[in-house]
């Protein structure tokens, strides 16, 4: 920015009039505007592989033959007929199903368990603290395993399905959970509870008009990675699966085939949603901001 | 009101706490009896006897981390005393929760619940105890505090010191028997700290509330309030009127946290009759007997700058006092309205002198040979065990 000015202020002085504007040499446009052109480039970078989905969402199918991952031509067919192979929309329902239940009771737990760990002063609080990191920090593949061994050792490999899928989800869900809403709570300031209950309000009413309020978004946000990780995971889901196939199975099974089209409308549904999401979301801060 | 301060000023200067059980149920105040609060290692509050007479400006004053906060939150009922009493208008509220008290707060850090605008931080009190009149209650209240046009904003939208009114407002609407601040001011810059203590006192004396004002200002709260209790370690060192404190300190650290002092030892030659003769350095000087606040041999004699008075030798000082020579001027710091003085005595100590610029004082430069005196009504005698630094050491007070 500086240098810019440098070059300006010393190429109007002297004999060129001023009104006239001062030539710049294409450098010092490049160098004024290297952060914007990065910024265009690494968005680029992340905006192409979402794009490929939205396009392929509207091509024809590919032919068995070619195998090769290609536009052939635009068509509406896919969005008219999601459901053309019904296993991948039950498949979809299912996941979709999975990842609804699995949020509620991980965000349930989670939440509560958030706020016993920042309100509560109990025997093992910071060795809890630290255990509910395990579940992030280990490899999926190994807690996905060490559970079948689990749900196995318990006599449960015959009934391996929807249920265990559910269980294993919750699990690995509630450490994001509790993360999340512990972040969101031990940022709020105890004065505020405490001004409430100096207005008068009872334990109840502090909670529900304080503390349920302020600490919403962050339940909020949970959720929506909850969500967001039931729906997509497939290592720990496949261990635990038996012959249930969740959405992301079905794609890693179809994609040694020929790839249905319509997975790049489910997908495209995805990123339109998560898209609404995120600008209600910032629409709503800017208005209370205004 | 102010007399009503100046007889609990007299009753506690008389000695330890002497009122019978029954007094309790007919004093009006707020009355906290051996109170005290330990944390695991520490006692924040050591015993502590406090009466805050109704209606009063009541400050309380300390060095940080003396305890104000932690009595402040025992009597709103957020913190728990380890043992002690909290009576207010003649019921023990010592067991009762924050929201079944008559006592509102007005936090630090204002605590203003930042998902709610201002005319709804405002209204919370009242709503939560199901009042009428909510609309026009809340209306006069922002209109008192300035605030009128800006109900419908956030809290985040408004500046320090407009949050710092929202606040105040929150807490006065419920009219409580007693608000309590918690340096309240301490926020805010010193020019909008200086237009708020006027616009505090201007409100307290139009709702004619109990105020509880904490603060550690000394100035804040000399020109605020009727009562000020000087609050250290946890106990309070003295309690009155602020010019009784300040012209009359009974130990060493009410003596340097409010104003300066000078701190002279000496010792007593002979107590006769309301005077107490003290030799100090060589010189004799008298301290009046209801000023001194020791039985020992001896004593700290303290003056206060502005009250010594500053000659050349020979020159005649329009004081009754002996005149202590041989003094010479180490520093001087011209002021404009006054001129500081430090004159080093023969006995090797350095004295403060405050010298107002009446134009026909000479001003003195380092080096010269002076003479100090003043009148021996305005000595008084403090406890040779106490340490003469107590308190001078001031943090923040006047930023
Ligand atoms: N919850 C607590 N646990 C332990 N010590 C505390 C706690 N609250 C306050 N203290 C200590 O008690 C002392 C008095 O604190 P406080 O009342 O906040 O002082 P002030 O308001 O006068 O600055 C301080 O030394 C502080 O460290
Ligand atoms: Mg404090």
């Amino acid at each position: 920015m500086s240098a810019v000015q440098a070059t300006g202020s010393t190429g109007s002085t002297g004999r060129r009039p001023a009104a006239k504007p001062p030539r710049r040499s294409p450098f010092a446009w490049l160098r004024e505007h290297v952060v914007l052109i990065l910024g265009i480039l690494v968005l680029a970078y992340t905006f192409v592989p979402i794009a490929v989905v939205v396009l392929m969402s509207f091509n024809e199918p590919i032919s068995e033959q070619s195998k090769i991952y290609e536009f052939n031509g635009f068509t509406l067919d896919n969005w008219l007929n999601p459901c053309e192979d019904p296993s991948m929309c039950s498949a979809l329902g299912r996941s979709i199903e999975i990842g609804l239940l699995a949020t509620l009771l991980a965000t349930l737990l989670g939440t509560l368990a958030a706020f016993a760990l920042v309100r509560h002063q109990f025997k093992g609080r910071s060795t809890s603290n630290l255990l509910i990191f395990m579940p992030m920090a280990a490899p999926e593949i190994v807690l996905g395993s060490s559970l079948l061994a689990m749900f196995v050792a318990a006599g449960l490999a015959g009934q391996l399905g929807f249920w265990t899928i559910f269980i294993a989800h919750v699990m690995f869900c509630l450490s994001f959970v509790v993360v999340t809403v512990r972040a969101r709570l031990a940022g709020m300031d105890d004065a505020l509870e405490q001004a409430a209950m100096d207005l008068y309000a009872t334990p109840a009413q502090t909670f529900w008009k304080i503390t349920f309020p302020l600490v919403f978004p962050g339940i909020l946000g949970a959720a929506m990675l909850s969500f967001s990780l039931s729906f997509d995971d497939f290592i720990v889901t496949n261990l635990n699966s038996g012959n249930t196939t969740t959405f992301p199975m079905y794609v890693w099974g179809v994609s040694r085939r020929s790839v249905p089209m319509q997975i790049n409308v489910v997908g495209t549904v995805m990123i339109v949603i998560s898209l609404a999401i995120v600008l209600i979301g910032q629409s709503r801060a800017r208005r209370q901001a205004a | 009101m102010s007399q009503a301060a100046d007889k609990q000023a007299v009753e506690r200067t008389g000695g330890s706490t002497t009122l019978g059980k029954d007094d309790h149920t007919t004093y009006d105040g707020l009355r906290l009896r051996a109170l005290t609060k330990s944390f695991a290692t520490f006692t924040a509050v050591d015993d502590l006897d406090l009466d805050v007479p109704r209606g009063s400006f009541f400050a309380l004053l300390g060095p940080s981390g003396c305890g104000k906060t932690t009595t402040l939150r025992m009597v709103a009922g957020l913190e728990t005393p380890t043992s002690g009493t909290i009576l207010l208008a003649g019921d023990d509220i010592t067991a009762t929760k924050p929201y079944q008290r008559p006592v509102n707060t007005v936090f630090q850090s204002y605590a203003l619940f930042p998902h709610l605008d201002i005319f709804e931080n405002v209204a919370f009190g009242l709503r939560r105890r199901k009042q009428k009149n909510v609309e026009s209650e809340v209306k006069e209240m922002l209109d008192l505090v300035e605030l009128g046009p800006q109900a419908r904003k956030r809290p985040a939208q408004l500046s320090g010191g407009q949050q710092q009114r929202v606040a105040l407002a929150r807490a006065l609407i419920n009219k409580p028997e007693v608000l309590l601040l918690d340096e309240p001011l301490g926020a805010l810059d010193l020019k909008l700290r200086r237009s708020m203590q006027i616009e505090l006192k201007r409100i307290q004396t139009e709702v004619g509330l109990t105020f509880i004002h904490v603060t550690h200002d000394q100035e804040e709260a000399m020109t605020m309030a009727d009562t000020v209790a000087v609050m250290n370690k946890g106990v309070i060192e003295q309690m009155g009127a602020p010019a009784d404190l300040y012209e009359n300190p009974r130990s060493t650290f009410v003596a340097n946290f409010l104003g300066q002092s000078n701190l002279i030892d000496g010792t007593v030659v002979g107590r006769s009759g309301d005077v107490v003769t003290m030799d100090m350095h060589g010189t004799p000087v008298s301290v009046p007997a209801g000023r001194s606040h020791t039985a020992s041999e001896r004593g700290w004699i303290g003056i206060r700058p502005e009250k010594v008075l500053i000659g050349a030798p020979g020159e005649a000082l329009d004081a009754p006092g002996n005149t202590i020579p041989g003094g010479i001027v180490t520093d001087v710091s011209f002021f404009g309205v006054s001129t500081q003085y430090l004159v080093r005595m023969p006995w090797g100590q350095e004295l403060q002198v405050f010298q107002q610029n009446t134009g026909r004082v000479t001003i003195f430069r380092k080096g010269d040979a002076v003479e100090l005196s003043w009148r021996p009504e305005y000595a008084f005698l403090l406890d040779h065990a106490q340490d003469a630094s107590a308190g001078a050491d001031k943090v923040g007070a006047d930023g």
